[in-house]
This record gives C-alpha cells, structure tokens and sequence, in this order.
C-alpha cells in the first residue's frame, strides 16, 4: 500500500531519534532553507578539510519527512569525499524528482532509498528535498565546488 | 454574532445530492472535504448553468450589437445584480467584478498609490509620509502584503490590531491606533485560521469619526452567513465566488457607489475607457471603469447561480447549520488528547474553521494520514504566516466546513486523528 511506504519505518525511526542533530563548531558555510508553503525550516552547516567533508550539522522543524530526510543526509555525507558527497546528493535529487519510477541505488543511498515512496506524493517531494537543497547552498558557501561529471 | 435561534431548515443529505464530487472516494474511503475554507465544492446547479452558458450563450460582453453578445451581456450583468442584492448593495454598479479577493484588495491599494501619485486626486485616496494604514495581526496575506507594497511606494506607515491569547481581535488601543493620521483601515470579518468572527462597528465608527476609509475582507464571511454592507456601515468589502459554492476566476470588490467614482483607474485597456485619443483617454464610470479587458464571463455567470443557490436555502439556515456542525466539532476535538485548538474555544463569534495541533506532531504528517482516510484538512500556514508566529507554531492543521459538512464527517475526522496519534505516538 501506497501509504506504508510513504511513512517506511526507516523514516519515523530517524524522525523520531534523528542522528547528527544539532548545530557545531566549526564550518565553512551555512545555509537556511524554508518552504514557504508549510513553514518548514532546515539550517544546514558543511564543514570542509581538503578535498573531504568533515562534518555536516543541522537544526530544523517540520514534518517527520524533512527532519528524517535530514537525519539521513547527515548519516549518508557528514565524512564522505566531495565529490562522492555529490554523487550521493544527485543521486536522491533524481530518486525524489523520478515520480516513483527511478530504481534506488541502495548502496549508494543507504537509509535514503526508503524516500522512494515519497516520490509518488508530489505535494511531499518538497519536504524531502528541503534538507537537501539547503545542503547543496551550504557546500558552495563553504567553498565546495561541484565536480564537472555532475548535474547541477 | 447572534441568530444561534434561527434552526437548521434544511435537509443536508439531500443536498449533498446535488454536489456530485461529495459522491467520489479519496483512498478507499469516501470523500470528507473539510477544506470549504480553502476552496468550496460546486453544485450541480452552478457547473449546469455555466455549461449552458457556454454552449448556448457565448459572446464578449458590453460590445457586441449581436444576439449572443447581448444574452452574455444580459447574464454578466444579471450576475452584477444578484451580487448586489445579495450583500444588500444599494446598487449593481457598485459591484466591481475581478478574479478573487486578492485582486479586489489589490484593486483598491493601487487605486490609492495611483491617486497618491496624482496631483488634484481625492484627498481620502492620497497617502504619503505620516499617513497611516491599520489592519490585524489575523489577516491573510492578501490583506497584509498589498499594504506593506503601498506603505513602501507611499511612505505610509502599516500599523495592526493585535490578537488575544483566545484569538480575538484586540480592540483595546482602538483610540491610538486608528487616528487623525489614519486614511484606511483593513480588517478581515471572519478569519481563515482562527475563525474568529469580528464585528467592526466599533472600529468602523473610530475610523469614520477620524475620517479613514475602512475595507472589511468578506473571503470567509461572506459564503458563510447573511452580510448586509449597509448595515455594516463600511465603506468597502472584498470577497471571492470560489469560496461561495461559484467558481474559481471571479471575485468582488464591492464599494460606496461616491468612493468608487472619485478612484482613479488601476488596469487600463478596453470597456474602460470614455474615449481614446492617441494622446490622452477619459474613463468609464464605475464598475466598468474597473474592468478592463474582457472579464471571466462564465465564472461571473457561475457566481450568479451560486448565490441563486445559497439564497435559496437561505443564508441564516447556512449559518445555523454550520453553528451547529462547529459546536459538535469543537466538542469533539476536545474529547482527541493532546489536541490544541488556535482561536475561540466556543461556537459564539466564530465560524466553521477550527485550526488545532497535535503535540509533537506537524501538520503536514498529520494531513497525510487523514488523506489516508479520505478526509481532506487543509496543513500549513494558511497564508496567516503571522498568526502561527504570535501562537508560536510553524503551522497548524485546519478543518473547515460548509452547507454540505455532516456531524459524520466530523467525527470521521476525529477517528482519523486517533490513528495519526497511533502512526506518530
């Protein structure tokens, strides 16, 4: 059923214990995203050594899909490579924009293929991407630049 | 509000017949729509009448010599009339036709920036340093937002009426907030949040005394129980057809036949215009001076049939009606634990929009789960962004309801919220 795999336990686990949570010291840059139609709000920080990440921390409130969908970024980028950072982030981009027809690439996504019921909630992909929309500010901030191969 | 006395006249599962969506199902479940508030849904009878039109009266409107451009003419107008009479105007061409409240509140802000901008204009329209416009802290963003741009281009200041811990208008700085600098004064009549109902007489005869002009945002009042705009006492009142069991596309600004004649246009263009030189052009009186370019005809029509519809039943049965399904849900949102209500507790001056949080859960999560169910609450801010903030919530989950709403869906939406505490607990 549709519904079940909107609200996967995946997600109300990292909803209800999300982890990473919490703004730290320090970073290169900082990004606040809203969605105006809800009032959902995310504020993301990516710090930055050489060509890793360090550490990505965030803060928000709103619905169990945007503060899960931020739980899972955190678990999936906080110390990957850039450019693996990227990958990973178009790699949900395009799960959450495929209308329920893009097939998840479980090892690259982790806990982030159980958002692919999302994807069939059009009203919800927003909620999803919100985290991750305001990563993709905060990395560019912290002086982070997308790799040529990827989509911006 | 009173009329609390005035019973429920009419039959609600026989009028439900009449609009055909309330017979679809939602996820398995049969629809529960209550989200009137948001949008209404249309009876047969309206969705009839402007099918006929268009298949059988279609012309443009106040131009054409031929038959069919004279019967649109006829049913444009016949739907001016029936507008009029149903807000007790004292007359058809003090009713100016747009495309929903929004633009009739905007109509009116950028009458005044434009007769601001204009030396010899009516002085009741011009605004500049030191002017003052007051509206609430329970307003849609359409009565918020035009006036924050016109205080911007003006140099006027926006002041507002605060709101109670219970989600009433505050009234008690009436004297200082509007005064000798005040030139308009916007208020909603029943807020889509709160639904709070607000009788502006005070604040009518404080703006008068001073000599403001004061617009009342009819959105929620007007679908929902009689307005008499003489009675009333204002000198504006902004509403929408799609609220009204009408159509979307068509709204009304309805104003005080001398006030609308000493505006200055806002759109130019055609039906418009007295006469065009290539150098210069002399407007229309009102309400065609208002309406320029060809109008929503049909949506206009629609409007008409609408308010043929709800005058029928009778607007204080409408009234009656949803005074009793508020009281029964009110009541029964109090029996759901952890369930916080925004806005009067009681049925007395407020409407059938209830806005309530559950603790711990956000709306949107909440909404979903009662789609689920096929029960359909609106989730969000509302476009009040500024009266979640003074209750400080991010957003709530509105029900809202109409002539069609039975006490059965509102207990369907009760047993929805139980299984959302279950999802979420």
């Amino acid at each position: 059923m549709q519904f079940d795999q909107l609200y996967q336990e995946i997600i109300l686990e990292h909803y209800k214990r999300p982890h990473g949570r919490g703004l730290r010291e320090p970073f290169g840059g900082e990004a606040h995203h809203v969605n105006p139609t809800c009032g959902d709000e995310v504020t993301i920080r990516v710090a930055v050594a050489g060509d890793k990440l360090a550490d990505v921390s965030y803060e928000g409130m709103g619905c169990s899909i945007s503060q899960a969908s931020a739980s899972v970024l955190h678990d999936l980028l906080a110390t990957l490579p850039v450019d693996e950072a990227f990958k990973v982030h178009d790699a949900f981009v395009e799960l959450m924009q495929g209308r329920g027809q893009v097939e998840p690439d479980e090892e690259l996504l982790g806990d982030g293929v159980a958002f692919s019921g999302v994807a069939r909630y059009p009203a919800r992909v927003k909620c999803a991407l919100l985290p991750w929309m305001a990563f993709k500010d905060a990395a560019v901030r912290a002086g982070v630049t997308v790799g040529p191969e990827v989509k911006a | 509000m009173t009329s609390l006395a005035i019973p429920s006249t009419f039959d609600v599962a026989a009028l439900r017949a009449d609009f055909p969506i309330l017979g679809r199902e939602v996820n398995g479940h049969p629809l529960v729509y209550l989200d009137s508030a948001n949008t209404s849904q249309k009876p047969r009878q309206v969705l009839d009448v402007m099918r006929a039109h268009h298949e059988r009266h279609n012309g443009n409107v106040s131009r054409s010599v031929h038959t069919l451009g004279t019967e649109a003419t006829l049913a444009y107008e016949g739907a001016r009339e029936k507008v009029a009479a149903f807000v007790n105007a004292p007359a058809a061409s003090e009713v100016v036709f747009g495309k929903n409240s929004t633009e009739a509140i905007n109509l009116l802000a950028y009458a005044f920036s434009n007769a601001s901008a204009t030396p010899g204009s009516d002085p009741r329209f011009r605004l500049g340093p030191g002017d003052e416009v007051v509206i609430s802290e329970m307003e849609h963003h359409s009565n918020i937002v035009p006036w924050q741009l016109l205080c911007e281009r003006t140099g006027a200041t926006l002041r507002w009426f605060a709101v109670t811990d219970e989600g009433r208008l505050d009234e008690s700085e009436l004297d200082t907030l509007v005064n000798e600098r005040t030139k308009l004064v916007s208020i909603v009549h029943m807020s889509n949040i709160l639904g709070t109902i607000n009788d502006p007489a005070r604040i009518v005869a404080r703006a008068h005394e001073v000599g403001a002009l004061v617009l009342l945002d009819g959105s929620q009042s007007v679908p929902h129980f009689p307005v008499d705009v003489q009675a009333l006492g204002v000198d504006f009142i902004a509403f929408t057809g799609h609220k009204m069991l009408g159509p979307t596309g068509i709204g009304v600004l309805w104003g005080r036949a001398e006030l609308l004649e000493a505006m200055p246009p806002v759109l130019g263009g055609g039906s418009m215009i007295e006469t065009v030189t290539m150098e210069k052009s002399t407007f229309a009186p009102a309400p065609a001076r208002f309406e320029a370019g060809t109008p929503p005809i049909v949506e206009a029509v629609g409007l008409g049939a609408a308010i043929d519809y709800l005058t029928d039943i009778g607007m204080a049965a409408v009234q009656a009606h949803e005074q009793e399904i508020t009281a029964y849900a009110l009541e029964a949102l109090a029996s759901v634990p952890t369930l916080r209500i925004f806005g009067p507790g009681v049925p007395e001056g407020r409407g059938g929009t209830i806005s309530f949080a559950l603790e711990g859960i956000h709306p949107h999560d909440v909404g979903q789960v009662l789609d689920d169910e096929g029960v359909e609450v609106r989730v969000g801010h509302h476009c009040a962004r500024p009266v979640c903030v003074r209750y400080g919530v991010p957003a709530t989950t509105r029900a809202s309801f109409y002539v069609y709403t039975t006490t059965e869906e509102v207990d369907a939406l009760v047993r929805g919220l139980e299984r959302v505490r279950k999802v979420f607990g």
